[in-house]
């Protein structure tokens, strides 16, 4: 694969490519992997009638239903399945998409702002002259990102972009060539086999 | 004094959540209107650079995003695909995120009924395609194929007059990814850097930081970077959105995690010294 | 929330309810039940974040299977079904998916070492591709565009080259503070203290563009409750007004 890299349309090219479908099909059983966990945690709730298993109802239906409205009624796609008409935009997949899936994953992580805004006036303190310059740096990039920022200081944009595109990229840039170097390091490892931690072993 | 700063410093974080829910909502009331200010030259690289590519260039667009991201993300790719398809240029949408499949349709077929594009001859969607830089490497070689001739809708890639034109990376003036994971640096190193194919990045902030270092080493020819680099993007294709609409808000919450950032370190210190001169 | 959802369920039923309207209504529903773990944790909050877990897993289910497992696998061992019906079909699919099955061997703990040939596969197949793109992208164009201004001074004007100058001396800097096989004093003691700084200007960068992203993330909830649902909420109260 490496001589692969280097010296494309050379021998072997066929066989690698057949390397990456069979791949690409690995891949898609990873995720059944995942799913699959999540079912039998939920279902084992419900059998054994753990505190709160009516909430993994919920869930184990609400899969269901999905399912149901994915595969036997059609995600647009045609050929599998009917659409239903009354849905105006596509299908019933789709609406539940939209309107279940859309607001909740969107929701769910918009609470990260509250929790963001308390960490800030609870834990972000200026200990020492790094914390310092963190908070320092952090307070610049805010202002520099919004028009308030402009407005206080006219140049505002201009710090911000300095900052970005030069000591902060030094730092990036310090951290990926460690990066790098480190992980070429493990890879000949796992592929001289004397790191195994990925297979469970 | 310390008292007060004693009392603010155990306050209930229920009444920080109400103040910040505050501060976001009372500016979409008051209609308060700042200017989106100056354009960042990455936000700007990425529109100079579809603009000079000749009508008819064929943009491919990954939307590698989830709804969890979606505030920052689909403001900007409704402007980018907006501006590529006024600029006639066509575009050829695809996602290695699961959850993109659906986000596609949001951004793009909305934009599309607008601008009168046809299906398969101005924009083809062939949705979620499992197997990350497996797909990327395939690209290079065959577009159709590793596509296995089938877009979202389960129709034939190949009888469609657009994707005549394509047949691997050669064919694409401009990839752009649109992501809020470490994907762009996966089509960097594969697309980018093995085949040479043109890249740009429509990022969440939190990932902007990471990515820089690649627009300065012109590895990537343009970086749009959360809701500003949005709301800049909206205006150069001259439709508002969500993206400029959000940007006061945006600047009043700032101020308002500044404020909370300095009187909590105002908090510490008198606590601090209060200790100190107790022992 | 119940009223909505009583909706949605009518509209399978054939009752003439706009389903867009209905849909707004569920999504507000929701945004205000995963808002309500804010006040504290509560049943409405579980039931969604359960619903959530579902909906999800659901979706996941039917792309992967729509999009993955038909194309790449059922559609190549029966043509006949997928959109070339006139092609051979090509059993060689039957090894990958037969690795696939492998991976779920996890499920069953006496046949758990089954999943580790797959797990090889596919690890060796990536670490291959892996080391040289970080090599290229990582290492030596990033050192390249490190060098490059900096080395070509000449004709640059003089604000520019010493800002790329900043670079060289912090990525140095930096890379001295991760080398540990030495310990830090004299020389090695500064250049690494001055690394520190710069790695805590990038975190700061990167703190000061989290504080806006998950600002972002609030404001498009908002966006979404005061300009495409109050709408609904305005006409259906103006109705009841009149």
């Amino acid at each position: 694969m490496i001589v692969q890299f280097f010296v494309p349309h050379a021998v072997g090219t066929q066989g690698y490519e057949l390397l990456l479908q069979w791949a690409r099909i690995v891949g898609a059983f990873a995720l059944v992997l995942g799913i699959g966990s999540l079912f039998r945690t939920h279902w084992d709730k419900i059998r054994r009638r753990r505190p709160q298993y009516g909430y993994s109802a919920v869930t184990l239906l609400s899969f269901g239903l999905m399912v149901w409205a994915g595969i036997v009624y059609g995600t647009g796609e045609g050929g599998l399945g009917q659409r239903l008409t009354e849905m105006q935009n596509g299908t019933a997949f789709e609406w539940l998409f939209d309107n279940v899936q859309v607001p909740l994953d969107a929701t769910m992580f918009s609470l990260l702002a509250f929790f963001i805004a308390s960490a800030a006036y609870r834990t972000f303190r200026a200990r020492n002259v790094e914390a310092t310059l963190l908070l320092v740096t952090a307070v610049i990039v805010m202002l520099g990102r919004v028009p308030i920022g402009e407005m206080i200081y006219e140049k505002m944009p201009e710090v911000y972009e300095w900052i970005m595109q030069y000591p902060a990229v030094a730092g990036k840039r310090g951290i990926l060539f460690g990066v790098a170097l480190g992980s070429i390091a493990t890879s000949l490892r796992i592929i001289l086999g004397i790191e195994r931690s990925h297979l469970g072993g | 004094m310390g008292e007060l700063l004693r009392k603010l410093e155990s306050i209930d974080r229920r009444w920080i959540y109400l103040v910040i829910f505050a501060a976001v909502v009372i500016p979409f009331l008051m209609n308060l209107k700042l200017p989106v200010g100056k354009h960042s030259p990455s936000t700007t690289a990425v529109h100079d650079y579809i603009e000079q590519l000749p009508p008819g260039s064929v943009i491919q667009m990954s939307f590698d995003y989830s709804p969890a991201s979606m505030p920052e993300l689909e403001p900007m790719a409704k402007a980018v695909v907006r501006h590529a398809f006024e600029e006639n240029h066509r575009i050829l949408a695809m996602t290695l995120h699961p959850q993109g499949a659906l986000m596609i349709r949001r951004a793009l077929d909305e934009v599309a009924t607008d601008l009168n594009k046809e299906y398969g001859v101005d924009y083809v969607d062939v949705g979620f395609k499992p197997g990350g830089v497996a797909v990327i490497l395939g690209m290079g070689r065959d577009i159709i194929r590793v596509f296995e001739d089938m877009d979202a809708r389960g129709e034939k890639l190949s009888a469609m007059p657009m994707m005549r034109d394509v047949a691997d990376y050669d064919d694409i003036a401009l990839m752009i990814d649109f992501a809020a994971n470490s994907l762009p640096l996966a089509w960097i190193g594969y697309a980018h850097e093995r085949y040479g194919l043109q890249i740009a990045a429509g990022v969440t902030a939190v990932m902007a930081t990471d990515l820089y270092p690649y627009w300065k080493s012109e590895q990537l020819v343009g970086l749009i970077n959360g809701l500003k680099g949005a709301a800049e993007y909206e205006e150069l294709v001259g439709a508002p959105g969500f993206g400029v609409l959000g940007m006061s808000s945006q600047s009043i919450a700032h101020l308002l995690i500044i404020l909370f950032i300095i009187m909590g370190n105002i908090g510490y210190f008198v606590t601090r010294r209060a200790s100190q001169n107790r022992t | 929330m119940a009223d909505a959802e009583q909706s949605s369920q009518l509209i399978i039923l054939g009752l003439s309810l706009n389903p867009q309207v209905v849909g707004l209504w569920l999504q507000a529903a929701l945004t205000f039940a995963i808002l309500s773990f804010l006040i504290g944790d509560n049943p409405v909050y579980k039931f969604a974040e359960h619903l959530f877990v579902g909906i999800s897993a659901g979706y996941g289910v039917v792309i992967v299977w729509k999009q993955a497992v038909l194309p790449l696998l059922i559609f190549k061992l029966l043509p006949q079904l997928g959109p070339k019906p006139d092609e051979l079909a090509d059993y060689w699919v039957l090894i990958p998916g037969l690795l696939g099955l492998m991976m779920l061997a996890r499920f069953i703990p006496r046949y758990d070492w089954l999943s580790r040939y797959p797990i090889a596969f596919t690890v060796g197949l990536f670490m291959g591709a892996g080391i040289p793109a970080v090599v290229q992208m990582n290492l030596l164009q990033q050192a390249q565009a490190t060098m490059k201004p900096v080395l070509g001074l000449g004709s640059i004007e003089w604000g520019l080259a010493l800002s790329c100058l900043v670079v060289l001396v912090g990525v140095i800097c930096t890379l001295t503070y991760f080398y540990f096989s030495r310990p830090h004093e004299g020389v090695l003691g500064v250049t690494s203290k001055i690394g520190i700084w710069f790695l805590m200007v990038a975190f700061g960068a990167g703190f000061g563009n989290t504080v806006m992203a998950r600002m972002s993330l609030l404001i498009g909830r908002v966006e979404f409750l005061l300009y495409e649902w109050m709408p609904i909420v305005s006409v259906h109260l103006s109705k009841y007004v009149q």
